[in-house]
């Protein structure tokens, strides 16, 4: 690089071929004085509102957040083949699309390609399908009302879906997972026990483990459905089961059934029904310590 | 002291014209509401990258903690909203957040829509747009799964199973989604990997590709 003689001399890096010079001028911003009335600088003036705007939007979305936990079910279990599929809210649109008569089945592609293509084709394409000078949406009718055509059959589209969904929770009496979750969590806090983790609840230890009605009757009836440590498997967990029902339920479920549990008073004797509930009562959390 | 500094950086990198680009210029009275409450309809865009922000700085709080695997993704979230300070807050953010950043985005869509501000000269910008849009429905299925409750896994075998009816490309679809026969451990750190490099790195190149091309055109003049 060339200097002149004063050593004192600025350097201008104008002939870097790195840098390319620019005229100042050509990067001015585009002003509006085209345009009637009043502009204002976007910093400090626009910006300082928008910011006002924004804290008050960020303190609702906080309060938002603290009012309505983030929903978590249970963990996903893959064989599980009651839970009913439901994608976020913004897909039922889509989602329902496929449940009409001619969008599903011999149809299915109609609604997996051929609508939803159309559609949001003709969304990425609008500035060349609408292409007149009037931005008025008044004064274009089509693109308009083709607009609203859509809005509205997207907005029956997913109420229709969400409907449809809370039919079917109450036809089988499902409560949704995150909210059962929940239930319980604020219920075990209230009673003052540790948060339940779904899958890592510790057990209660087995009570009275070499109780002749463990060893000989559970270990040989039970375990192929209740687990081998009685933690659970087909059915439910019995350990701490005395903390939930007394000997006579615990007896009655036995002898007669319950959901997919099948009844035993033709396997075992009301003697051993009898050992059985009486065994299982005493598996209370405070006795296994 | 730092009027030095910045001279020294301006001297060589000429850097005032882009600030005072950004700094300086006009917003017309039109957009403003300040003037005319009904130009509250122009603020959806700002609301759009205001969320989004949001969802970048939650997630990257959330990634402190997430697991991406199936053993431990389910606890790492639980641990994470029941056990961390303030993690309820952040998966919340996120969470919710989620959902107004396409709320917002529809409306901002709409608004431009509805005035015709895709026009001549702006039809660039309004594809650019509607790839954000793409993007930000892709985030918010791939995010879906990753919480690995039942809700997410079912949903996202659906939503895999559609997308395998697509004639031709469909299976290679379900396989580079699925990476399995079924939805396992491949699916989620894919759609991890997704939902936290590969679509994060086109939304924001598409969203300095959208504010460039505003800044240049300006924003739609008044109907």
């Amino acid at each position: 690089m060339e200097k002149g003689h004063d050593t004192k001399e600025k350097i201008v890096y104008v002939g870097d071929s790195r840098i390319r010079k620019r005229d100042r001028s050509a990067n001015v911003p585009q002003d509006y004085s085209s345009y009637p009335g009043k502009t204002e600088a976007f910093v400090p003036n626009f910006l300082l509102k928008e910011w006002m705007v924004g804290v008050v939007v960020l303190v609702g979305f906080l309060t938002l957040t603290i009012a309505e936990p983030a929903p978590l079910g249970y963990p996903a279990d893959p064989l599980n083949t009651n839970f009913i599929p439901m994608p976020d809210w913004y897909f039922l649109f889509l989602y329902q699309l496929l449940k009409m008569p001619y969008t599903s089945g011999d149809y299915v592609l109609l609604g997996t390609i051929a609508i939803p293509g159309i559609a949001f084709g003709a969304m990425l394409l609008a500035p060349w399908l609408d292409r007149g000078p009037e931005r008025r949406f008044y004064r274009r009718p089509i693109a308009s009302s083709l607009m609203i055509v859509s809005l509205v059959a997207c907005t029956y589209l997913t109420w229709e879906a969400w409907t449809h969904y809370q039919e079917e929770l109450e036809k089988n009496g499902i409560i949704p997972e995150h909210h059962e979750r929940r239930m319980m969590a604020e219920e075990a806090v209230k009673q003052g026990k540790p948060r339940p983790v779904p899958g890592k609840d510790t057990l209660p230890a087995i009570v009275a483990a070499d109780d002749p009605a463990f060893t000989n009757i559970i270990q040989a009836q039970c375990i192929s459905c209740h687990g081998t440590e009685l933690e659970g498997g087909v059915g439910p967990a019995l350990r701490g089961i005395g903390d939930r029902m007394g000997k006579e339920e615990i007896a009655e479920i036995i002898t007669n059934g319950r959901g997919g549990m099948p009844a035993y008073a033709n396997i075992l004797t009301a003697e051993e029904i009898d050992q059985v509930a009486e065994w299982l009562a005493k598996q209370k959390e405070e006795a296994a310590g | 002291m730092f009027k030095a500094i910045y001279n020294w950086i301006d001297e060589r990198l000429d850097i005032t014209p882009m600030w005072r680009d950004i700094a300086d210029h006009e917003v017309p009275e039109h957009v403003n509401p300040a003037h005319h409450f009904s130009a509250f309809v122009y603020c959806f865009g700002g609301l759009t990258f205001f969320f989004t922000v949001i969802q970048i700085l939650s997630g990257m709080f959330l990634t402190m903690y997430y697991v991406p695997d199936i053993q431990n993704a389910y606890y790492s979230v639980d641990y994470l909203q029941h056990q961390v300070a303030f993690g309820g807050i952040v998966r919340g953010l996120h969470h919710w957040g989620a959902s107004l950043v396409i709320v917002m985005m529809f409306l901002h869509a709409l608004r431009v829509f509805f005035t015709g501000s895709y026009k001549h000269p702006r039809e660039m910008n309004w594809v650019v747009g509607m790839l954000l849009f793409f993007v930000m429905l892709g985030l918010g299925f791939t995010g879906y799964l990753l919480p690995w409750d039942n809700k997410a896994y079912f949903a996202t075998k659906v939503g895999i199973e559609i997308a395998s009816t697509i004639p031709w490309i469909g299976d290679d679809i379900k396989m580079l989604l699925q990476g399995g026969d079924t939805p396992g451990a491949v699916t989620l750190a894919r759609f991890f990997a997704i939902h936290v490099f590969f679509l994060p790195g086109a939304l924001l190149t598409l969203l300095a590709v959208h504010f460039y091309m505003i800044r240049k055109q300006g924003i739609s003049g008044p109907l």
